[in-house]
């Protein structure tokens, strides 16, 4: 018996093919992992599923029936329930309001009746909730159990779970993937994207891969491995990039001494942050996702201001920097939103000396021609997919970022602030930027990573340091940090 | 059964080019509507508004004069949009040039052309930057929305111009609520003889030309227009943000206001409570229909220009209301706005 089938979906996003042809069947009582790289189309055929999108041909089946859905009230009502990466929760309210919001059953809403339904749905269910908490003081791993039991309670016999363990410590994966496994033997089917394929061997039962749109494949997990699944993801064998020996480090280049920031609500985002980085080595920053990363990189690159501490870059003081202060010290910056930190209407070559403008003009007036020379060679130097006169915006992701590292690396930076550098790029970009971090190290800059990706860190650092709500946890060498050491370390635990 | 589907796509390039031109047959088919509620013919009604001004030489330079100040409020306007900054004040700096233009013409005594009309400009360009320094400054060091102060600056300069000529500047001979003449040498001297056309369009182009020129030529434009497509990737990019649209806001308070030394230096000789017709709000209609390009906004100017003269023929023609050409100029920036939304949306045809 299937609870879900596919067949032949297609999705086009005007010239792009999101999704073409892709067969999905997802049997009663399985955890079904969806596979592939960033890109794939694997959040488009779920959100498919769930009404967000339709398809432009395609049929879909719910329990063998043929349906149509068109929205997401659609897929409620065929039992689909989906949790997404991003939660839509209201932070104001309680997670018994925030479960029942949208019923339109009746026009007065009894509290105490609804938070009881709520606790014992979280009882039967075995997730458990504080009914009457507001959902902004929850953590991230217990909203997600939010989202799950939203789902559950409103009769979802089909769980979409998109990329769940992104936003969660190792700890809090176990706690889901335990959930998740005890639900399953209930009868409920999930659908798993990922792209972290150790997650898939731990808890799914089979696996649909996607490349570029198309249907890679599916397997049963026990007749594969890791190797297999990998090759069936990018279509090659993945090395990947790592740092090669041990260096020896140079002076000191970027001093950060005991910062405070506070995040947009005004709330305390980085305590006492302290942290230094020599030339010729990349400094690792590990944490989850939301723990004082953003703040810092943007008190790094001079986007939002400090309450308290020093920043130095060599003998520069940067503490009260503006941007152009930043950009002037020689700090090169690769921002974790590559898309608001370009000017996406403007041109390859414009945003190539958007901030260095002052190389390429006579009198206040710009040199067209060498603005045009500088574009042609940085897109030959970067092996950048675009033309000079090309409007930014319509780059891929990974050709968006090859501009940024050309703008940033070619003016030879002696410090490079790289926040999550290769958040939501494909594999053959994913290596490109790792490779040209590596590069900078060697040729003396000092590298601050800041990456939410273990692997990423643990591959390209010679030393990690771990943040935890705001706080440095410990500083690891790259020879003592294990992951388990990190992951206890971005869970709260000090080294 | 063959149905229709909406969806979104993006729209190619040259579509933004075409949407000007798409929106002046849709405005005329709408406003038809309300000219024969009125009981005329809208054939004929649209003869009056488009043709007859451009039949006879005297309308057709008559349309020129009328277009002046509309290049400049609409230059000033696509500036300052262009930049980010949303000024919606131009007819208040418009107003403030006037009255600037006025103090100097009238102040100045029996002095040559040669200083008189370069001290008018100057009056007029300052006039107008002071009134937009407000706003600007409130925007660049507190953060306050533009749109609503730039547009509350409007309704204060008005009651300003009612203070001075009801007060201190009423004509002393007349005793009507106008300012005395300004000096014969800060006059602007007519292109043409007998017409009303006057040395203000010479400068209106001149701005329009060097505004084409900053905006796309400098590293001053380039900064500014970083600025208006996105302020967080100019910022990051380590451009003052501020400072440089502190000074786009003034620039353009400044061009708004030559607007306003136009008419007194051109037109009136004096300063008037009417100096404006809404051609700080006309600006705004054509810095859009215009595209925020210098260019365009010369074109969109003229054609607001036919209308504001055609409103006129017609009213005196076939007894129509002249408000008609406000309709027709209200209409044609809906439609405009709402073609450039519509335009990336696509029917499509399912199975």
């Amino acid at each position: 018996m299937h609870a879900v089938q596919m067949k032949g979906i297609v999705k086009r996003f005007a010239d792009l093919v999101a999704s073409d042809h892709v067969d999905l069947e997802l049997e009663k009582g399985e955890i079904h992992a969806l596979l592939g790289e960033n890109g794939a189309g694997k959040t488009t055929l779920m959100r498919i599923l769930y009404g967000l999108y339709s398809a432009d041909e395609g049929q879909v089946f719910v329990n063998e029936e043929p349906v149509v859905i068109r929205s997401p009230k659609d897929a409620i009502q065929n039992g689909i329930g989906m949790v997404t990466q991003h939660f839509t929760l209201v932070p104001t309210l309680t997670v018994a309001e925030n479960i029942v919001l949208g019923e339109s059953g009746s026009i007065t809403l009894n509290l105490r009746e609804v938070e009881k339904k709520v606790a014992e749905a979280s009882e039967r269910f075995g997730i458990p909730v504080n009914p009457q908490s507001l959902v902004k003081h929850l953590s991230v791993g217990e909203r997600q159990r939010v989202e799950i039991l939203k789902a559950l309670y409103h009769d979802a016999k089909v769980l979409i779970l998109d990329e769940p363990t992104a936003v969660l410590v190792p700890q809090e994966v176990e706690v889901l993937f335990e959930a998740l496994v005890r639900l399953q033997k209930e009868g409920l089917s999930v659908i798993f994207i990922s792209h972290h394929l150790n997650e898939v061997m731990q808890i799914c039962n089979r696996v649909t891969v996607l490349r570029d749109g198309k249907l890679a494949g599916t397997v049963k997990v026990a007749d594969t491995n890791l190797k297999e699944l990998a090759n069936m993801m990018v279509g090659r064998e993945n090395f990947g990039v790592t740092r090669q020996g041990v260096r020896e480090r140079g002076k000191l280049e970027l001093r950060i001494e005991s910062i405070n920031a506070v995040d947009k609500k005004g709330l305390p985002a980085l305590r006492d942050v302290s942290l230094e980085v020599h030339q010729g080595e990349i400094l690792g920053l590990a944490g989850v996702s939301g723990n004082g990363q953003a703040e810092l990189s943007a008190v790094l690159c001079g986007t939002q201001k400090i309450t308290s501490g020093k920043i130095f870059a060599g003998d520069v003081d940067l503490s009260h920097a503006d941007t152009n202060d930043v950009c002037d010290a020689c700090v090169g910056r690769i921002p974790e939103d590559r898309h608001a930190n370009m000017v996406g209407e403007l041109s390859v070559a414009e945003n190539l000396i958007l901030d260095q403008m002052n190389k390429f003009v006579k009198n206040g007036i710009m040199d067209k021609e060498r603005i045009q020379k500088n574009a042609v060679e940085l897109i030959k130097q970067f092996n950048i997919k675009a033309n000079p006169n090309d409007r930014v915006r319509t780059l891929s992701g990974g050709n968006m970022q090859k501009v940024m590292l050309a703008r940033t690396l070619s003016q030879n930076p002696r410090i490079v602030i790289a926040s999550q550098p290769t958040r939501g790029l494909d594999v053959g970009a994913t290596d490109y930027v790792r490779t040209t971090l590596l590069e900078q190290r060697d040729r003396g800059a000092a590298v601050l990573l800041l990456s939410e990706d273990l692997e990423e860190i643990m591959a390209l650092s010679d030393r990690i340091a771990v943040i935890y709500s705001g706080r440095i946890m410990g500083i690891l060498s790259a020879q003592e940090a294990t992951a388990e050491k990190l992951g206890l370390m971005m869970a709260g635990s000090p080294a | 059964m063959k149905k229709f589907r909406i969806e979104r796509a993006p729209a190619p390039g040259w579509m933004r080019t075409l949407i000007p031109i798409i929106a002046i047959p849709v405005t005329f088919i709408i406003t038809s509507i309300v000219i024969m509620l009125d009981g005329a013919n809208p054939f004929t009604a649209y003869y009056h508004f488009l043709i007859a001004p451009l039949a006879t030489k005297s309308s057709a330079i008559e349309v020129l004069v009328k277009s002046t100040p509309l290049l400049l409020t609409g230059a000033a306007v696509a500036f300052a949009f262009k930049g980010g900054y949303w000024n919606i004040g131009a007819e208040g700096q418009l107003y403030a040039g006037a009255i600037a233009a006025t103090f100097v013409g009238t102040t100045l005594v029996n002095v040559p052309p040669i200083l008189g009309i370069p001290a008018m400009i100057i009056g007029g360009f300052a006039g107008g930057l002071l009134w937009a320094l407000p706003s600007a400054l409130l925007k660049v060091k507190l953060g306050v929305d533009e749109v609503v102060t730039t547009l509350l600056m409007n309704s204060i300069v008005l009651n300003v111009t009612s203070y001075l000529l009801n007060g201190p500047w009423r004509n002393p001979v007349s005793m009507w609520p106008q300012s005395p003449e300004i000096d014969p040498g800060t006059v602007f001297p007519q292109l043409l003889p007998r017409t009303r056309l006057h040395f203000g369009i010479i400068v209106a182009l001149a701005v329009i030309l060097i505004s084409w020129f900053v905006i796309n030529r400098t590293s001053f434009g380039l900064k500014m227009r970083a600025i208006g497509l996105s302020k967080e990737g100019a910022r990051f990019a380590g451009i003052k943000v501020d400072k440089t649209m502190l000074t786009v806001a003034l620039v353009s308070g400044g061009i708004a206001g030559l607007a306003g030394a136009g008419e007194v230096a051109g037109i009136h000789f004096h300063l008037i409570d009417a100096i404006s017709d809404g051609l700080g709000y006309s600006g705004i209609i054509i810095a859009t229909l215009g595209g925020l390009h210098p260019f365009g906004v010369s074109l969109a100017a003229l054609f607001i220009g036919l209308i504001d003269t055609g409103a006129q023929t017609v009213s005196r023609a076939m007894g129509l209301p002249i408000y008609l050409g406000d309709v027709v100029q209200s209409t044609l920036l809906l439609v405009t706005l709402g073609l450039f939304v519509l335009q990336n949306f696509r029917f499509r045809r399912v199975e």
